[in-house]
């Protein structure tokens, strides 16, 4: 350790043992000043300290959003449409609780400042009122309840089912990073089957080539979607439990293994736009992962450009289906392939495909 | 079997105790004493100091993973001649940081907050308050301790192997949980990590049962159950959350060993770990996450209740007033202790959960706040008007409710589905939850510890040490956790070792650096309490008078420094209410005091 460390360590120490000395002697001083006494000033120092604390409190609380409230995505659009609502809740739900916040906390100190102990009033004997007692129930009850309406009418408007002709993208989680897979011409996702998973064949998702609906499938290195168009999720997580975390778009699902999710919204704004909107020009619609995963876990980042359909076109055109990639004999290999008989394999790979295709619920009862 | 006859048989017993003490003295030995002791107050005494260590060791983890948040580019060489590999380069590795923050949160959930908590106040309190020479059943609660205790070296010792402590998170959520190529710290760690948690669920059981029993059986004449002061009935629906929801615990963590070592199937499927196929198939993840939050909720409810209990004796006593509305608040701890149960999926609204069922997970969740609205609204009745005494318990006591205030308004947030999706694990969590039972646990504990030290060991704690640790702390606490729900408000991800490469989180580099410096802090002023506490058992200014707070309960009615037994002679009979402040004129009637003929009613 260097000597600045040293002398650090000194000067707490120093600290720590001149506080201790000033509050044992002010324990004498008590002693000899008489104990009522003490106690008196002592009271009325921590009841001054109780108003001081609120009025600072209120005060650091109005400069602490002054100087935040720019950094978080209150002040942005929802690049959703489901992130709309979500902010609808969230100002109902924060200007609720604003209410209560202040009014309770102003009452509690002010209650704690006003009645300090006083030799000329005594305690008032109080000790039930059920009036009340119905009063404080029924009004948090009746907050709770819009509060609970306005929830459920959008949770289910954002857990519904996605509208027909949503475009569908594959998003699968592991250590430590994120895996895209579009369905191609067909618009149909081909079987995948973990057992088939092996990176050194080039079939990083376990695509089972014996299912034709992938051999267009499209494996980009980020995903591309288009504005005003609604996408489904499909996820999926090959390791251990991920979570497709999008902030901007307000929205958060699982990636579990062996049990795929889904969740759909509709972006609002295109990446350029909102460079504009936020004033960035780096700004990235970026995917964090939200469950803990490993080490690598704050470093499982992925990347969602927004675009018009023409960017969109142009992009998913140059792209080449991993099929290609993985079979480089092309159409010699599927021949073959798909004169394969049915194996166990592809049965199971069969019932995770029908699986895909229900709801997250019925998904789920497996 | 009748509180008549209990005491009858409990006064028998001390009788028979007595006179053996009389005839050999010699025989309380040392390890009798203060070891293996049977003697509730001393087992008190013993959880309350494993806790104090245990808290130290936590808070000081916080500290280290507070240095990398705050301060991601520097270096610190120090930190590599302590911790060797772990801070190579001065520098806190990932594998590290996330070993400390799965620890600080399981020392801090379980070992202090459950374990230091209860276990401290339970025992010291439970005979205490309702006139009992002992708990039900001494033999049990010792080895309640010493289950404890045996916890406490597994898990103190996962510190030390060579590839670390769990570092999953302290919900330890399988499949990173259950297999060691997952991460570092699901080896050898994780093992210790579960059988530690097996001995401690162990402990709390004994301890829990032991809790009812007493609280059931062994109340002394005249103590009815609504005579009981709140403190009682709030350990008591506590102890009964734990006796019901740790087992479900236990056995979510038993089908964790067997996947990790007999070859099941219970919570894994279809993986593909460092290209190696795993042959699981069928097995969910999700049912580890329904087996732990089972427990997990009512957890947050084990923790909070008993500091609820604390503070609304300490706040009566020192408001010179009745505590306002005494069945409302029972009535409160109990719909909070039956609704504990019924809302653990609010913590899985994103895996895939049903929609359906997640919107009634909702309601009951939020059900949660009108019992707890209403508990906050009588301590502020009990303030109203009162003649308040700010003694440092009272000053903690006041900050719990508006740190319960503040923690609990933001459970309205999360406990909405909808408003979950863009706030689950971010920090908006972690300020929620740290908040509403780290913070409030805490200061409703200290209120606990500075309140009863007296009763503990016959002296004061040094009250100035006492206003400066409470205002550092209350002070500290905000600026540590208020900002942070702005940071949950970006989207900002809880659990990341460093925000710097993301263009969406890396513009609170400033904050995090002052959220640090708070929290470091904070830690000096609690242990500067440490210090105040070991200090005052031995040179503390001495209590003189039986009963200091002139309390209405029955604890103020033993001898300063109580022998095993508790009262010299008869357990006194009880014919009031706990909370008879400034009745009639008069300052406060003791609970033995039988009711006069005038006297109004209540």
């Amino acid at each position: 350790m260097t000597a600045s460390g040293y002398l650090i360590i000194a000067i707490l120490a120093l600290l720590f043992v001149v506080i201790f000395q000033i509050a044992k002697a002010s324990e004498y001083v008590s002693v000899l000043k008489g104990e009522k006494k003490t106690f008196e000033q002592n009271n009325r120092i921590n009841a001054f300290l109780m108003v001081v604390f609120l009025v600072v409190g209120l005060a650091a609380a109005w400069w602490c959003n002054d100087l935040l409230y720019k950094k978080t995505l209150l002040g942005l659009p929802s690049a959703s449409e489901h992130g709309e609502k979500i902010d609808t809740m969230l100002w109902i739900t924060l200007i609720i609780t604003g209410i209560v916040f202040f009014i309770t906390q102003i009452l509690l100190f002010w209650f704690a400042y006003r009645y300090q102990a006083s030799e000329k009033r005594t305690a008032y004997y109080y000790p039930h009122n059920n009036f009340l007692e119905v009063i404080w129930t029924a009004v948090p009850a009746l907050a709770l309840t819009v509060l609970v309406g306005f929830g459920l009418y959008y949770w289910f408007k954002i857990t519904g089912e996605a509208p027909k002709g949503a475009m569908e993208v594959e998003i699968t989680g592991h250590q430590f990073g994120w895996e895209y897979r579009y369905p191609g011409k067909d618009s149909v996702l081909g079987r995948v089957n973990y057992k088939l998973i092996d990176a050194a064949k080039s079939n990083p998702l376990g695509q089972d080539w014996t299912d034709v609906a992938n051999q267009d499938d499209l494996h980009p290195s980020e995903m591309h979607l288009v504005v005003k168009r609604p996408v489904r999720l499909v996820i999926r997580a090959q390791d251990v439990i991920h979570d497709v975390g999008l902030p901007h778009f307000r929205l958060k699902m699982d990636a579990v293994p062996g049990i795929p999710t889904t969740m759909w919204f509709t972006p609002q704004f295109t990446t350029a736009e909102m460079r504009e909107k936020t004033g960035n020009p780096n700004f990235v619609y970026e995917i964090s992962c939200d469950q803990m995963c490993g080490k690598g876990h704050y470093s499982m980042k992925g990347t969602i450009i927004v675009e018009t359909q023409a960017e969109y076109d142009k992009w998913i055109a140059g792209q080449k289906p991993q099929y290609v990639t993985a079979n480089p004999n092309g159409a010699a290999a599927a021949g073959s392939a798909s004169t394969q008989p049915a194996t166990e394999n592809t049965n199971k790979a069969d019932a995770n495909q029908k699986q895909e295709g229900k709801p997250v619920a019925q998904a789920l009862k497996k | 079997m009748s509180n008549e006859a209990t005491v009858h048989v409990e006064q028998g017993a001390v009788h028979e105790v007595l006179e053996h003490h009389d005839e050999h003295h010699h025989h309380e030995t040392f390890i009798t004493k203060y070891v293996f002791s049977q003697d509730h107050k001393m087992i008190a005494k013993q959880f309350l100091i494993t806790g104090t260590i245990w808290a130290i060791i936590g808070g000081l983890m916080s500290v280290l993973f507070r240095i990398q948040l705050g301060y991601p580019d520097a270096t610190f060489p120090f930190l590599e001649d302590i911790f060797g590999h772990w801070a190579k380069g001065g520098k806190i590795q990932p594998e590290f940081y996330y070993a400390l923050v799965t620890m600080h949160g399981t020392i801090l959930v379980f070992f202090v907050l459950t374990a230091g908590l209860s276990g401290t106040f339970a025992n010291l309190l439970i005979p205490l308050q309702v006139g009992a020479r002992d708990m039900a059943s001494p033999m049990l609660n010792m080895l309640s301790y010493w289950f404890f205790f045996l916890a406490s070296i597994v898990m103190f010792s996962s510190l030390f192997v060579e590839t670390g402590p769990a570092a999953g998170g302290w919900t330890v959520y399988p499949p990173l949980s259950a297999l060691g190529d997952a991460s570092q710290g699901s080896k050898i760690g994780m093992d210790l990590w579960l059988v530690s948690m097996a001995l401690f669920v162990v402990s709390s059981l004994l301890g829990g049962l032991n809790y009812i029993s007493t609280i059931l059986n062994m109340r002394t004449k005249g103590m009815t159950m609504t005579r009981l002061p709140l403190t009682i009935w709030a350990i008591f629906f506590t102890a009964i959350l734990g006796v019901l929801s740790f087992p479900v615990l236990f056995s979510g963590f038993i089908l964790l060993l067997f996947d990790r070592h007999l070859g099941t199937s219970f919570y894994l499927s279809e993986i593909v770990i460092n290209g190696k196929i795993l042959p699981n198939e069928g097995g969910s993840a999700i049912l580890y996450q329904h087996l732990f939050w089972f427990l997990g909720h009512p957890e947050v409810y084990i923790i909070i209740l008993p500091t609820m209990g604390l503070v609304s004796e300490v706040m009566s006593v020192n408001a010179r007033k009745p505590i306002f509305g005494y069945m409302a608040m029972v009535g409160s701890l109990f719909a909070i202790a039956v609704l504990a149960f019924l809302v653990w999926a609010h913590h899985m609204f994103v895996t895939g959960l049903n929609p359906f069922l997640g919107s009634i997970f909702v309601l009951l969740t939020l059900l949660i706040a009108v019992p707890s609205a209403i508990k906050v609204f009588n301590w502020l009745t009990t303030l109203w008007r009162g003649n308040i005494r700010f003694t440092p318990a009272m000053l903690f006591a006041i900050g719990f409710v508006s740190m319960f205030i503040s923690g609990g308004l933001t459970g309205i947030f999360l406990g909405n589905s909808t408003l979950d999706l863009h706030l689950h694990d971010t920090y908006f969590v972690i300020a929620h939850f740290h908040i509403v039972m780290g913070i409030s646990a805490f200061l409703g504990m200290f209120a606990g510890v500075y309140h009863w030290f007296p009763k503990m060991y016959g002296r004061y704690l040094n009250s100035t040490l006492g206003y400066i640790h409470f205002w550092v702390t209350l002070v500290c606490a905000y600026v540590i956790f208020w900002p942070m729900h702005y940071e949950g408000f970006a989207g900002m991800p809880r659990r990341y070792y460093d925000y710097s490469s993301w263009e969406s989180f890396k513009n609170f580099v400033e904050l995090n650096k002052v959220i640090s410096f708070a929290a470091m802090l904070s830690f000096g002023a609690q242990l500067m309490f440490v210090f105040n506490f070991f200090y005052s058992i031995f040179h503390g200014r001495k209590v003189t008078t039986k009963n200091p707070w002139h309390s209405a309960t029955l604890e103020w009615t033993t001898p300063i420094n109580p022998g095993h037994g508790n009262w010299p002679g008869e357990i006194p009979e009880v014919h009031r209410w706990a909370y008879d402040y400034g009745k009639d004129g008069k300052d406060y009637i003791d609970q033995t005091t039988p009711v006069g003929k005038d006297e109004s009613g209540h």
